[in-house]
């Protein structure tokens, strides 16, 4: 089944010829849904079937022209992707710019043996190449063949090996995520519900019991399905994420493609010293940051710094010195302003806040697009102000709130210089590329 | 670096003075507000001179006082917009009441976009904005004449080229 090696003599390649079936069945399973809403209307079941029954020819046929008219090719520095039937698309796609390369397998697929590869660059809102589907050693393999050409290495470098760095225990998982305060809550509410249901000998309380069960579904399960057997591996790719139960994702992030990182410690994962860590990336902008952005759903600190020690090299974040905010921020943030804290060492910038929730934002001065400072009009009469620390979309928007005026202008245009100077000595984005050998000229940009 | 003397104005640029924005911005928003302003005044004022005179009178006052009220907002907020260009970053501010400072390397540019809507033409104004890798830089200065908007825009993006970084 692997069609890498045979290549044709374009050297354009297909993917797998079970793609229309995958495709169709999408577009079947959505005629069905239609005709079954329609069923409650007044239409007759005869017409309904065969609206359904003519519908899977044209979908065959037209996941069959997609298929054939989809081509993709590597071509030197870039990918090539041909697409679409009426439309054509062309679409050249740089290596070295790559951010990330997933590759997913949803459930049908899996049981197909195969799996799409996604491409992501940073811009635009959705992956910008998707590759569905190829089979799962056509996948790796081009996985590798990618990375390696991105790195900067031959393309026929074997597969980079993998060292696993941590393992989510299942039981960890769900006990995470049975620990948030909505969810103690909810169950809370829902207890008390059945014990009143109970004791009145009304049973129709319990119609309020279902709809409060299923509202803790997709706050409970989803993290969990999504997350399960959460892998994180190290290899000299970067960093491999592999999780899901219906779906797994296998993603891999190349060196110095993290943007931003948070480190978020929820009140009830304290007692266990337990913590999420959520990143910026470049590529993940727009689509399912949920599912993408989390490079820790759940672990011990130490577990989370060893990773995070991987992610931003020689950085060590418990060395660098923090600074509180003035004591007139009380008046703008009573509950936490003794909790809010920034600093900065010549790598990173790191804001700590919160009383309850903990989080802490780390920013590689490397990696800052712009910085702003705001002030409200309360937080002018206090002498206050907020810095801002732009990067690029994500989940992570590092601030650092209520610091003295000042003190704030001072950090700002410190930190905008030390990223002036990361930035003269950063390495190339060809990350295996030693940083004084000979570069294209318009590598950077 | 330096901490330059910020006593008491941490939204100075360190060294070079703003340059502010062209004061034919104030005309136009002032001419917008005044005839928006009026128009509305005016339709209020009909509609309750069914009722009684004095409601007119109320009305128009009111109108003429929010009216007033606004055109010296305007005024201090146009004057409040600055830039400044330094060696290896812009700087723009902005606002009275919630004031904004924003540093933007040359070297996270992606992009610069020059903007005039119909009316901005008429007045011969023109926006430039920056564009970097995050959505969340706010880097837009309104109100610029046309050709300090292109020279802006052309030295903006020659800086950019000179120092890039990409990501």
């Amino acid at each position: 089944m692997t069609e890498a090696p045979a290549q044709p003599a374009t050297g354009f390649r297909r993917l797998h010829p079970l793609t229309p079936l995958l495709r169709g069945w999408k577009v079947f399973a959505a005629v069905v849904a239609i005709a079954a809403q329609q069923l409650y209307g007044d239409l007759e079941a005869r017409w309904l079937l065969l609206g359904v029954a003519a519908s899977i020819p044209v979908a065959l046929v037209y996941g069959y022209l997609s298929w054939r008219f989809t081509h993709y090719r590597i071509d030197g520095e870039d990918l090539r992707l041909e697409t679409g039937v009426l439309f054509r698309r062309s679409r050249r796609v740089r290596l070295d710019r790559l951010q990330a390369v997933d590759v997913v397998r949803p459930l049908i697929a899996r049981a197909l043996g195969l799996a799409e590869l996604r491409l992501e660059v940073a811009g635009g809102t959705s992956s910008e190449a998707p590759l569905a589907y190829l089979s799962e050693p056509a996948a790796q393999a081009l996985r590798a063949e990618l990375l390696a050409r991105a790195a900067g290495l031959s393309h026929d470098t074997p597969e980079a090996p993998e060292a696993v760095l941590v393992t989510v225990p299942m039981d960890r998982l769900i006990t995470s995520q049975l620990l948030t305060v909505g969810v103690i809550i909810s169950l809370v509410a829902l207890l008390v519900v059945l014990a009143l249901a109970a004791a009145l000998r009304q049973p129709a309380l319990l119609g309020f019991a279902v709809p409060m069960a299923l509202s803790l579904g997709p706050g409970v399960v989803g993290p969990i399905v999504r997350h399960f057997d959460f892998t994180v591996a190290e290899s000299p790719d970067g960093l491999r994420l592999r999780h899901g139960l219906l779906e797994t994702r296998a993603q891999t992030v190349p060196p110095g493609r993290v943007q931003a990182v948070r480190i978020v410690e929820p009140l009830l994962w304290r007692s266990r010293g337990w913590c999420r860590v959520e990143v910026n990336i470049a590529g993940y902008g727009g689509d399912g940051q949920s599912q993408t952005s989390v490079l820790l759903p759940v672990a011990p600190r130490e577990q989370a710094f060893a990773v995070l020690r991987r992610v931003l090299p020689d950085v060590d974040i418990s060395t660098v010195e923090m600074h509180g905010v003035p004591r007139s921020a009380r008046w703008v943030d009573p509950f936490a302003w003794r909790f809010q804290s920034a600093g900065a060492d010549d790598r990173v910038f790191v804001a700590r806040r919160g009383r309850l929730r903990r989080e802490t934002d780390i920013v590689p001065h490397v990696r800052l697009q712009s910085a702003r400072l705001t002030q409200g009009l309360l937080q002018r009469r206090l002498g206050l102000a907020t810095i801002h620390l732009d990067t690029t979309p994500g989940p992570v928007h590092p601030t650092a709130a209520h610091r003295g005026a000042d003190e704030a202008r001072r950090l700002l245009d410190a930190e905008v210089e030390r990223a002036r100077l990361a930035r003269s000595s950063a390495p190339p984005e060809r990350w295996m590329s030693l940083p004084d050998a000979p570069m294209p000229p318009n590598v950077a940009g | 670096m330096t901490a330059p003397d910020l006593q008491g104005e941490p939204f100075a640029p360190a060294g070079s003075p703003w340059v502010r924005v062209s004061p034919r911005l104030a005309i136009l928003r002032r001419s917008l507000l005044a005839g928006i302003g009026g128009v509305v005044t005016l339709v209020a004022a009909s509609l309750v001179a069914i009722a009684s005179w004095w409601l007119v009178v109320a009305v128009l006052v009111v109108g003429a006082v929010l009216i007033a009220w606004g055109w010296v907002v305007v005024g201090r907020a146009v004057r409040s917009w600055g830039y400044a260009e330094r060696a290896d970053d812009l700087l723009v501010t902005r606002g009275i009441l919630f004031r904004q400072l924003v540093v933007v390397p040359y070297g996270r540019m992606q992009f610069v976009d020059v903007t005039a809507g119909p009316l901005d033409r008429r007045f011969g104004l023109a926006t430039v904005q920056l564009h970097t890798a995050a959505a969340a830089t706010d880097a837009q200065i309104p109100g610029l004449v046309p050709a300090e908007a292109a020279r802006l825009r052309d030295r903006l993006a020659a800086r950019g080229e000179a120092s890039s970084a990409g990501l």
